[in-house]
């Protein structure tokens, strides 16, 4: 228990609701992890970065010309579609089938060179957006509820949506599908496979676009912001079981709800560590995660 | 020398193995045959430790082993070797087997020493500093031979040596494994090869469905309604 | 009988063999190699005397505490095939047993070293038990996860002095028993080249007992490892104790050596990414990977930050992002493998 908070229902259900709008976010960006993951077996360990990018080209964008981020979302998040569809190009394609070592070290080394170069060209103080469109809170019975927030998560929600109505309900969808199944055999059906992987880091960095993009109305900018958001999707995902997601979002919105309880009841400076020993339990009695596939 | 009772496994609300029941005499090749699907690997996973059993038991010359780990069971006699084949890749082939010979021994000359018998005997000795990535996938078959003569077993379980070979090696692995016979090793033997089979054979259980249809020599299989069937249904299905 | 078809004639397979057992087992080093290391223990002894700038040889000594713990993790990642991104755990563990137990009671940091083996070996043991059934990247994430769970528990605990971390007095009187040289940097080079010896020594030990073959063969099969009667989870801890201890006396050297240690330097992320990094670029799975890598990266780094540094913006960390992603894609092999290709002919291969 925190010190010096008394434990009311508004507090208990306060709580409980920002955890849930804070799990939509991180469900977006473990999604997005895992469907890269589903597709090639290749952890991105510079997926944080794509979304403090994100993050930076809202600013970068608010800077230049005046762009509220709403206005800029879809222009960002484009951006960083094509970022994932050149890193697939680029560094990727010629790591395939290198160790996993390999893949880690050059996903991490991509990792350090965006976050160096966003210190170099914004310095690494936090920023943040002025007076967005976006602001301002709801008064529900005493439950509060920031419109950023709730549009933040919102927006990932419905992003989710739409990233599993794609996957499930198109063809190219299908296509990512089978390729992530059977690289051999989806080739051999006339899928091209290079594309679909393109297509992957493509989503895959868009949906964490649409989570950074959104974070900005209300969350400050800075080169190590990816972080924490990585690192939580790498749980998320783990535990969701790589390559699903649907057990992303699962575990997104779990981790949400435990990270706010958490810091809560415990003590705020603990709520990572309590994610990451809930994570350890889940995983060392269900080594698959809860969803994984065997 | 072993006993198998009423082994069942289960994945979900598939039976992989149901109620199996078989004896491997000592000094005698048992042939495990079935179309694909039949639960012939997972026999093999059973009685190797790499899954536990639902139920039934497996024994080992009267003494159960069911829920030992793999490097137990195979301290206790039983090795094996895999369908999908298992080389330590980026270990020389002599490496490959020292490691199934250095729980015998720990010094590392004669653990080697060892091992060039080994692969004499497979016919692998001038491949000894070649890495194990490098081979054929006939070569490789031999080496998992060599590997698992290394632990000096009494029972050897052989999972589709043949497979996946080219014809002309296939008569060297069967002398390859008569020679194991006359050494005294118990064998059984998983194999897709009718041919191979029953030359090889003193008996052979079929499954099907995970479930034991047949059992007897490989010319009473052979002749067998059920078994001849399961291949059809397999084949047409 | 026939002979089978792959059997060569009689009598020609008994010369093979018994030209095969006269190989040796291990291929021992030609007088060449003999004279190569000797010239390189001499340049190592006589290096800080020549270079002889108090910045020279923190270069130096810095390296060998980085190739110490990469020497760690290549023991566990790189022979026995277990990725840790969680090796700042070790590292800080022999830091704030051998600085906090110095500042507090006094108790010099040789004993606090050794006590801080002791327990990054439990803390290690208690890590490897539940975590070594995860495989590929449940077990890395794991790890990562575990080394975040660490540096959050040292944040916050205020005993040891939580972030602010552990201010080790200046001790001038008695250097050996304090373990910190103030007059010049020379004892903490040999130190740090002992240990690194020592460790050295270990991993030729490993390459050249049952042990070693063992961790190679869980490192790439360990099904296959089972079932020719390896235990496979206890090699595993095996492996992963030698790497904790290592580690941890890495860290514990290094806490005398800098003398003021707080979270954010010995249990940072960055930290046991940085080990992994320098060992692949040296070769992963080899004896002078991890001292090729940290000999390289080091000084690399500390010439980027030196060169391009102090501005604020980081161009330092660029190029050596950049660098650690070229090096991944194109040399995934290493500077070992690289050398190899270069410079031994082959055929002898």
């Amino acid at each position: 228990m925190a010190p010096g908070a008394t434990l009311t229902t508004e507090i208990v259900i306060q709580t409980i609701v920002s955890g849930l709008l804070m799990g939509f976010i991180y469900a977006l960006v473990a999604a997005g992890l895992s469907l890269i993951f589903g597709l090639m077996e290749i952890v991105n360990f510079a997926h944080g970065e794509f979304m403090m990018v994100s993050m930076y080209s809202v600013f970068g964008l608010y800077l230049a010309f005046g762009l509220d981020p709403l206005v800029s979302a879809p222009l960002c998040v484009m951006f960083l579609f094509a970022l994932g569809v050149a890193t697939h190009y680029g560094i990727i394609r010629h790591i395939l089938n290198a160790p996993m070592l390999v893949q880690i070290t050059a996903t991490f080394g991509l990792a350090i060179f965006l976050r160096s170069l966003a210190q170099f060209l914004w310095t690494p103080d936090y920023q943040s957006i002025p007076d967005p469109i976006v602001s301002g809170r709801l008064d529900l019975a005493g439950i509060f509820i920031g419109v950023p927030q709730l549009v933040a998560s919102a927006g990932c929600l419905l992003a989710f949506g739409v990233l599993y109505l794609f996957i499930n309900r198109t063809e190219t969808g299908m296509a990512l599908q089978a390729t992530a199944q059977d690289r051999e055999a989806a080739s051999l059906m006339g899928i091209r496979t290079d594309r679909m992987y393109a297509l992957g880091w493509g989503i895959g960095a868009a949906c964490v676009a649409v989570a950074g993009v959104m974070l900005t109305n209300y969350y400050y900018i800075f080169p190590e912001v990816g972080f924490i958001f990585a690192l939580i999707a790498y749980v998320a995902v783990a535990l969701g079981g790589f390559g699903s997601i649907v057990g992303a979002l699962f575990a997104g919105v779990l981790i949400g709800l435990v990270e706010a309880l958490g810091g809560l009841l415990l003590d705020p400076a603990y709520k990572y560590a309590i994610i990451f020993a809930m994570y350890l339990a889940i995983v060392i009695v269900r080594p698959k995660g809860l969803f994984g596939r065997f | 020398m072993l006993e198998v009772t009423n082994l069942t496994r289960r994945f979900g609300g598939l039976v992989a193995n149901d109620a199996i029941s078989f004896r491997a005499e000592a000094g005698g090749i048992l042939g495990v045959i079935g179309p694909n699907g039949a639960g012939k690997s997972t026999l093999f996973e059973l009685i190797t430790g790499f899954e536990t059993p639902d139920e039934g038991d497996v024994r080992l010359d009267g003494r159960s082993i069911r829920g030992l780990g793999p490097h137990r069971i195979n301290r206790l006699g039983v090795a094996r070797t895999f369908q999908k084949l298992k080389p330590f890749a980026h270990m020389t082939v002599e490496e490959n087997v020292m490691v199934g010979i250095m729980q015998h021994d720990s010094n590392l000359r004669r653990a080697r020493d060892a091992a060039l018998a080994a692969l004499d005997f497979v016919g692998l000795l001038d491949k000894r500093r070649v890495h194990a990535h490098g081979l054929s996938t006939g070569q490789r078959k031999r080496l998992e031979l060599a590997r698992a003569m290394g632990t000096r077993p009494r029972l050897l379980l052989l999972d589709e040596v043949t497979g996946g070979v080219d014809q002309r090696s296939i008569p060297g692995l069967i002398e390859l494994i008569e020679r194991l016979r006359r050494e005294g090793m118990t064998i059984i033997l998983i194999e897709h090869d009718m041919q191979v089979l029953m030359s090889l054979a003193d008996r052979v259980v079929a499954l099907h469905l995970g479930a034991k249809i047949a059992e007897g020599t490989p010319e009473s299989i052979r002749a067998d309604r059920a078994v001849v069937e399961s291949y059809l249904g397999a084949s047409y299905a | 009988m026939a002979q089978a078809p792959h059997a060569p004639p009689a009598g020609e397979p008994r010369a093979e063999l018994e030209r095969a057992r006269a190989e040796p087992v291990r291929t021992p080093l030609s007088a060449k190699q003999w004279v190569w290391l000797a010239l390189a223990g001499v340049a190592l002894i006589a290096w800080p005397h020549v270079f002889d700038a108090p910045y020279q040889r923190h270069v130096l000594v810095m390296v060998f505490i980085y190739a110490l713990m990469a020497q760690g993790w290549n023991v566990l990642a790189g022979y026995c095939g277990q990725i840790s991104l969680g090796q700042a755990v070790y590292f800080g563990i022999g830091a704030y047993s051998a600085g906090f137990l110095y500042a507090n009671y006094h108790i010099s940091p040789w004993l606090g070293m050794l006590v801080g083996v002791g327990i990054s070996v439990l803390v290690a043991l208690a890590i490897g038990l539940p975590t070594f059934r995860l495989r590929g990247h449940y077990f890395a994430i794991a790890t990562l996860v575990i080394g975040e769970i660490g540096h959050t528990l040292m944040l916050n605990w205020e005993f040891v002095g939580g972030a602010t971390g552990v201010w080790i007095p200046i001790d001038r009187d008695s250097p050996w028993y304090s373990f910190q040289f103030h007059d010049n940097k020379l004892p903490n080079y040999y130190i740090g080249l002992g240990f690194l010896t020592a460790a050295c020594l270990v991993v030729v030990w490993l390459e050249r007992s049952k042990a070693g073959l063992y961790f190679r063969a869980i490192r790439d099969e360990p099904d296959a490892a089972r079932s020719l009667g390896v235990d496979v989870t206890r090699y595993k801890l095996v492996a992963i104790m030698i790497s904790a201890a290592f580690t941890a006396v890495a860290g514990a050297q290094f806490a005398q050596y800098v003398l003021v240690i707080d979270p954010e330097t010995v249990f940072p992320l960055l930290l046991s990414i940085l080990v992994v990094l320098m060992t692949m670029l040296g070769g992963i799975g080899t004896l002078w990977g991890p001292i090729i890598g940290a000999g390289v990266l080091f000084p690399l780094s500390e010439a980027t930050r030196v060169w391009l540094g102090g501005t604020g913006g980081a161009e330092d960390l660029m190029i050596y992002g950049a660098l650690i992603l070229l090096i991944s894609v194109f040399w995934p092999g290493g500077l070992l493998a690289l050398l190899r290709r270069l410079f031994v002919r082959s055929g002898d291969a």
